[in-house]
């Protein structure tokens, strides 16, 4: 199992199935009717208020049109989800939360692998490597675009002027696709050192035993690589592919709220900004709350499909 | 064994600098003046301004009460990370020491209620849980800023993890010597976990501190402003301004990223086997 501030989706659903009745956690335990209560009860209070409330708010608010100056709601049924459904923007950001969301997990992994498969060779000077990774992966979401904001910045930045090298006028907070990339090349940038950690430790608990054997049986690394190494990383791999996913759908909201600040109107945005910008910005709750319970719907179907879809093929050893 | 090959270290080393290029830079460019960076771009080489800037961010007063400096920002965050992770650590371990250790009617359903709060992020219901914290009157309050961040059971789940793999021998030893539930978790369970509660101070730290949706809720009064949220309000005076503080932006960057990289630096090690393995 693995520790992470937020868990993976199929940990989180694994949990949920590994658990129903079963035996007793421990064969020895307790017989007391209060005590545990007193142990249960400050975990308890602080989900039912600050977890079940909310949710349970969300749902009801879903089905209301609120006035924006708090003089009551009236009941609308499906209204808010229809509304939703015809939305033309809506279907605009779900696709490119949809491609947003891909690409950044792609580029992640797939970088993360590299650098961890090049660490792993050179695994006596892969300290100072690790630490000097490590390092931007404890820099928040918001400080890294900050800091890309100023990397990309129209008169300043290093990489406008990069740009102009080759006669590209990189315009990123004006053009769509140029504001695009650069929230990709933010969230990738800050993603990368998460999965160089994972791969890393996943690659260096392959037994020495299975790497000597594989160096006799394949003589080509890349070989190796994909016939050995690969299928021993697969668990690694599915673990971080979920927690990439989740890392493109709400943790990357700081990225986009610092680029584009005080302009969604022609910027690319993901569903959960939207939900944001509707519900603060835009004073539309029914809205916003119905987009909430989307998304809950969507976290849950995706939970499910890729427990089901992926981990029934991925090898472990 | 295997050979070392240059192209390796090259990958590497290119890799390494591409990320920590963009840290460098935010790092030199803050010790120059807004007008250098305006006129020159960002810098590779420290300069001269980096004193007199950090000195006016961590305490010269702005924003719109004209109460708020970096310093008092930074002591907001280390209230929300240090805050966020002690709590965490309180109710989880007590959660969980109630989960694994006692027998008790309703059990299930408890577990199912806690473990249920792992299936949806904060993120989704940005708006109602907004509205019960005004309902609430917790709005520019540490306890709203702390508090609802705790309800999710992650460190429970870890903790429940750690319990479960206690030796059974430990109990019996103790209700022998006539310990009773208490003093079992205090005396034994306590100091038992000291270095799981360490990888989890540190990895909920490092959350907690970097926390940015929520404080941008939460707080609309400056004297609750963490760097987070710090750096939203510059952001929001950079739009129209002649030429932009970007040194002063920076140096906020550089404020925000410094504790939690250095917390992760001395602690590598506990925190990558907290972050990678927690159920030994």
């Amino acid at each position: 199992m693995t520790v992470s501030p937020s868990l993976s989706l199929a940990q989180r659903l694994r949990l949920w199935v590994s658990r129903p009745a079963g035996p007793p956690a421990k064969a020895v335990q307790f017989d007391r009717a209060l005590t545990p209560w007193a142990f249960l009860v400050p975990q308890l209070a602080i989900v039912v208020i600050f977890f079940y409330w909310p949710s349970a708010q969300a749902v009801t608010s879903s089905f209301y049109l609120e006035d924006p100056f708090g003089f009551g709601a009236t009941f609308v049924g499906l209204d808010n989800y229809a509304d939703l459904s015809r939305s033309n923007e809506y279907r605009q950001i779900a696709g490119f939360t949809a491609f947003f969301s891909a690409v950044v997990t792609a580029l992640a992994l797939g970088l993360g692998l590299l650098l961890a498969v090049k660490a792993d060779k050179v695994i006596r000077a892969a300290g100072p490597y690790k630490t000097a990774l490590i390092s931007v992966y404890a820099i928040a979401p918001p400080v890294a675009a900050l800091i890309g904001m100023m990397l990309f910045d129209l008169h300043i930045g290093p990489a406008t002027q990069f740009a102009a090298l080759f006669g590209y006028d990189l315009r990123v907070g004006i053009d769509y696709w140029d504001t695009a990339f650069a929230l990709i090349v933010i969230s990738v940038w800050k993603q990368v050192p998460y999965n160089f950690i994972f791969f890393l430790s996943g690659l260096q608990s392959v037994p020495v035993s299975v790497r000597e054997a594989a160096l006799i049986d394949a003589r080509s690394g890349w070989r190796r690589f994909v016939d050995v190494t690969l299928p021993l990383l697969a668990p690694t791999a599915f673990f971080l592919l979920i927690i990439n996913v989740t890392y493109a759908l709400f943790d990357t909201f700081g990225i986009i709220d610092v680029i584009v600040k005080d302009k969604p109107a022609n910027n690319p945005m993901t569903l959960v900004y939207k939900v944001y910008l509707d519900g603060f910005k835009g004073n539309d709750i029914g809205g916003s709350s119905a987009q909430s319970v989307v998304l809950m719907v969507l976290v849950a179907v995706l939970t499910v499909v890729q427990f089901r879809l992926l981990e029934r093929r991925v090898h472990y050893g | 064994m295997w050979k070392i090959k240059p192209f390796d270290h090259l990958i590497l080393f290119l890799g390494t600098l591409f990320l920590l290029a963009p840290v460098v830079l935010a790092v030199m460019s803050s010790t120059h003046s807004a007008v250098e960076i305006h006129t020159g771009g960002l810098f590779l080489t420290p300069g001269t301004e980096g004193a007199a800037t950090y000195a006016k961010v961590l305490t010269a007063r702005g924003g719109f009460t004209g109460d708020v400096t970096g310093l008092s920002m930074l002591m907001n965050s280390l209230i929300l990370g240090v805050g966020f992770a002690v709590g965490k650590i309180v109710l989880s371990m007590m959660a969980a020491y109630a989960l694994v250790y006692f027998r008790f009617r309703f059990a299930t359903a408890i577990f199912w209620m806690i473990f249920a709060t792992l299936l949806l992020p904060l993120e989704v219901r940005i708006m109602p849980s907004y509205q019960v914290m005004s309902d609430l009157h917790l709005l520019n309050t540490y306890t709203g800023l702390i508090v609802p961040l705790l309800a999710s059971a992650t460190g429970t789940f870890y903790f429940r993890q750690f319990f479960k793999s206690v030796p059974d021998e430990l109990l019996e030893a103790a209700r022998i010597d006539g310990a009773g539930p208490v003093k079992f978790f205090l005396d034994i369970l306590v100091p038992l976990s000291r270095t799981m509660m360490a990888a989890i101070f540190i990895i909920m730290f490092v959350y907690g501190w970097n926390q940015y949706l929520w404080p941008i809720l939460m707080t609309t009064d400056e004297h609750f402003f963490t760097l987070m949220r710090g750096i939203k309000a510059i952001l929001q005076v950079w739009v129209g301004s002649q030429i932009p503080d970007y040194n002063e932006a920076f140096a906020l960057a550089v404020l925000a990223m410094v504790p939690p990289v250095l917390v992760v630096i001395v602690f590598q090690r506990m925190f990558i086997k907290g972050l990678t393995e927690s159920d030994k």
